[in-house]
């Protein structure tokens, strides 16, 4: 009871009542403190899967003899494979494992059934995208077993005496793009992408309510500046900044981690400009609907959280449901990682790249049509 | 007055704004000349700040129409905000720049020719051409509010919009923001200043009282004080407190404020409020003498609030 007490267990009661009416009252806050949990809950139980099946793979072979359907039956089932019906020339395959189309190539040489019957153990080519170790290793691991049941059940028939003890074909895997599975090689290109996620949209989300917080804003608006030139002088320091942190990323890529440059530089810079700007833009947006800072920087958080886990960056992209995907394709990260790592490891150019660069754009658009509607030109 | 000088630089009818169920303004008119200093006084919440940033541009009025600088306050706000010049309640430079950035950044936002030497002239008006690379949320109160007088006028506006500009800053800064303010207008420079202080509504050329949302007297200080026909006694010496008790309520006395050692009376009819004072000394035997005084400004606008809280309850159906 007395006022002069050193611990007051009313006291630290005030403050306890004080801090819950506050919550109450940020209803933003307070809705991000039960969403959040759920959200994180779905996407790592239901949207993660480490050990991605159905595989886009293409079959290069000039022939259809009965081993060959045998083997492309086998891969299929096996539910690692989801096979493209039909065959597609070398130069097709390598167009579709390049933009990411497939990320398989299965070639079969142009004697495979001869040879096979004659016991030769003819060459079995697999080309794996590679880009993403973890996302390849396991369907690259079960190749042997699936490939010799396969012919053993063949082999079982008219040339059953011909089966050799070992595997019947020399099956050489080739991993495209990361030969030594290098986990750097896919995670610093990756890493690059939301790093820039994290910073840019942050800065710029508080860009304007620091504005409103400190008070300036009314004064800003009081001036003949209008809401375009203010968003524009707004996010373009920020897209500076953001050019800053890749240089420094891709030299520290370059020199610590030694992650190839196979690409072009301008057109990473290219698409990299494109990416920071949807993202300021994004931030931007956001500062024009959070009323303080604390809220821009929880709007930013609720983004960033299926940024890293649905686009790919973490866990791989085919691994996770259809509905996780289409999220996925929304997203700028996804296919800004998927640019960088195509440029990077793969040396793509903007033929295999349009496919990531046109919805890059569209989503630069959409929040700038956003942002200036939600931007209003007074107070009310 | 020279016909120039009584152009009219606000004009405005009709002027309505509610937030939410609340009317806020309600059927403001304001006419403002050239080179005017017009005060613009009322109780806190009572439709001020919203009726100056409705004339800048800032809100969107509900209803009525008007002029600001000539130009439509409906549809012409981005021409007002070039001419115009607006001090906002609240410090509203940034802090984290310093004294010249953030007059540099003014200067650039309205896009001023001569841009550094008017930002250099300016500090050297301001004196604080030595502190200029002080980091402007370091400076004192008053200083802040020299400082953002002298950014608002920088792009020199034909109309100066002051909202509550000396709250919080000493009587000495306050003396100078004035002479600052008078110096502008004897320069051409309308002002319209909303202000809680009595002492600088008496500075102005002009007053405007709003209450509750409506205008409910303007002129100057003699003619306000004069249209509300109240009547002052002064009561010296006795037991104050006890005397103040005994006054209240009493016929023909409205009010009862004890200054100093003094009570100040005041009431509409200043025979019944004479004659209720004298029986009220007499009653108590106190050692009280009483005097004719002077009505204040303070003393019109607390009539003039209770008066609109009176016509606002029976209006609105209930206390705003």
């Amino acid at each position: 009871m007395s006022a002069g007490a050193a611990f007051s267990a009313a006291r630290i009661g005030a403050l306890m009542i004080k801090e819950f009416i506050q919550l109450r009252r940020d209803r933003l806050t307070f809705a991000m403190i039960l969403v959040v949990p759920v959200l994180q809950l779905v996407l790592f139980g239901y949207a993660i899967n480490t050990d991605p099946k159905e595989l886009p793979a293409v079959i290069v072979s000039a022939d259809n003899g009965p081993a060959i359907r045998a083997v492309v039956t086998a891969l299929a089932s096996s539910r690692y494979f989801a096979i493209r019906p039909g065959f597609v020339s070398e130069a097709e395959a390598d167009t579709l494992v390049r933009s990411g189309a497939a990320a398989y190539v299965i070639a079969f040489p142009p004697d495979f059934e001869r040879d096979l019957a004659r016991g030769l153990r003819p060459q079995l080519l697999i080309e794996a995208d590679a880009t993403d170790p973890a996302a390849s290793a396991n369907a690259i691991a079960a190749l042997p077993e699936i490939v010799s049941r396969a012919l053993a059940d063949f082999l079982a028939g008219p040339l059953a005496g011909k089966a050799p003890s070992a595997l019947p074909v020399d099956l050489v895997i080739h991993r495209r793009f990361n030969p030594e599975g290098i986990t750097a090689f896919n995670i610093v290109p990756g890493l690059l992408g939301t790093i820039l996620t994290m910073t840019t949209i942050l800065m710029t989300a508080l860009a304007l309510t620091r504005e409103r917080e400190r008070g300036t804003l009314e004064n800003l608006m009081a001036t003949p500046a209008t809401p375009l030139e203010i968003m524009i002088g707004k996010i373009v320091p920020y897209i500076g900044i953001g050019c800053v942190q890749v240089a420094v990323i891709l030299v520290c890529a370059n020199v610590l981690f030694h992650v190839p440059m196979m690409g072009s530089m301008l057109l990473l810079i290219g698409v990299t400009i494109l990416f920071i700007g949807a993202n300021v833009t994004l931030g931007y947006t956001f500062s024009t609907i959070a009323r303080t800072q604390m809220q821009a920087m929880q709007m930013t958080f609720f983004w960033f959280l299926p940024s890293i886990l649905l686009s790919g960056f973490m866990f791989p992209f085919r691994g996770m449901p259809d509905w996780a995907q289409v999220i996925g394709v929304i997203l700028p990260l996804t296919h800004y990682i998927r640019s960088v790592r195509g440029i990077m490891l793969k040396g793509n150019g903007i033929p295999e790249l349009s496919g990531e660069i046109w919805p890059l754009a569209a989503f630069w658009l959409a929040v700038a049509t956003i942002a200036l509607a939600r931007y209003r030109r007074t107070l009310d | 007055m020279s016909e120039a000088a009584s152009e009219q630089v606000i004009s405005i009818r009709g002027l309505t704004k509610s937030f939410g169920p609340r009317k806020v303004v309600d059927d403001v008119a304001l006419e403002v000349s050239r080179g005017e200093i017009v005060g613009f006084l009322g109780p806190n919440g009572s439709g001020k700040t919203t009726t100056i940033r409705m004339i800048c541009g800032l809100l969107k009025p509900d209803g009525g129409s008007g002029t600001c600088l000539g130009f439509d306050i409906l549809t012409e706000a981005t021409r007002i905000k070039r001419e115009v010049g607006y001090m906002t309640q609240r410090f509203s430079l940034y802090d984290d720049l310093t004294i010249r950035e953030n007059l540099d950044f003014v200067a650039r936002i309205y896009d001023l020719p001569h841009r550094r030497d008017t930002v250099r002239d300016t500090l050297e008006r301001l004196g604080l051409t030595r502190r200029k690379d002080q980091l402007a949320g370091t400076l004192s109160g008053g200083w802040k509010q020299r400082l953002a007088l002298a950014a608002s006028v920088m792009h020199q506006p034909r109309l100066l919009l002051l909202d509550e500009p000396t709250a919080g800053v000493d009587p000495q800064a306050r003396r100078e923001f004035w002479d600052e303010i008078h110096r502008l207008a004897a320069g051409g420079l309308t002002v319209l200043v909303s202000t809680h202080y009595m002492d600088e509504a008496e500075r102005c050329h002009r007053i405007v009282y709003i209450a509750y949302g409506h205008v409910v007297a303007r002129g100057t200080v003699a003619e306000v004080i004069a249209a509300s026909q109240l009547a002052t006694v002064v009561v010296s010496g006795g037991d104050t407190l006890a005397l103040a008790a005994a006054l209240k309520g009493r016929a023909g006395i409205e009010q009862v404020a004890p200054f100093g050692n003094e009570l100040h009376v005041v009431g509409p009819d200043a025979a019944l409020l004479r004659a209720s004072v004298d029986d009220v000394l007499a009653e108590t035997g106190s050692t009280g003498r009483a005097r004719a005084g002077e009505t204040s400004l303070e003393d019109v606008f607390i009539r003039l609030m209770q008066q609109a809280r009176v016509a606002d309850s029976a209006g609105n159906g209930g206390a705003a």
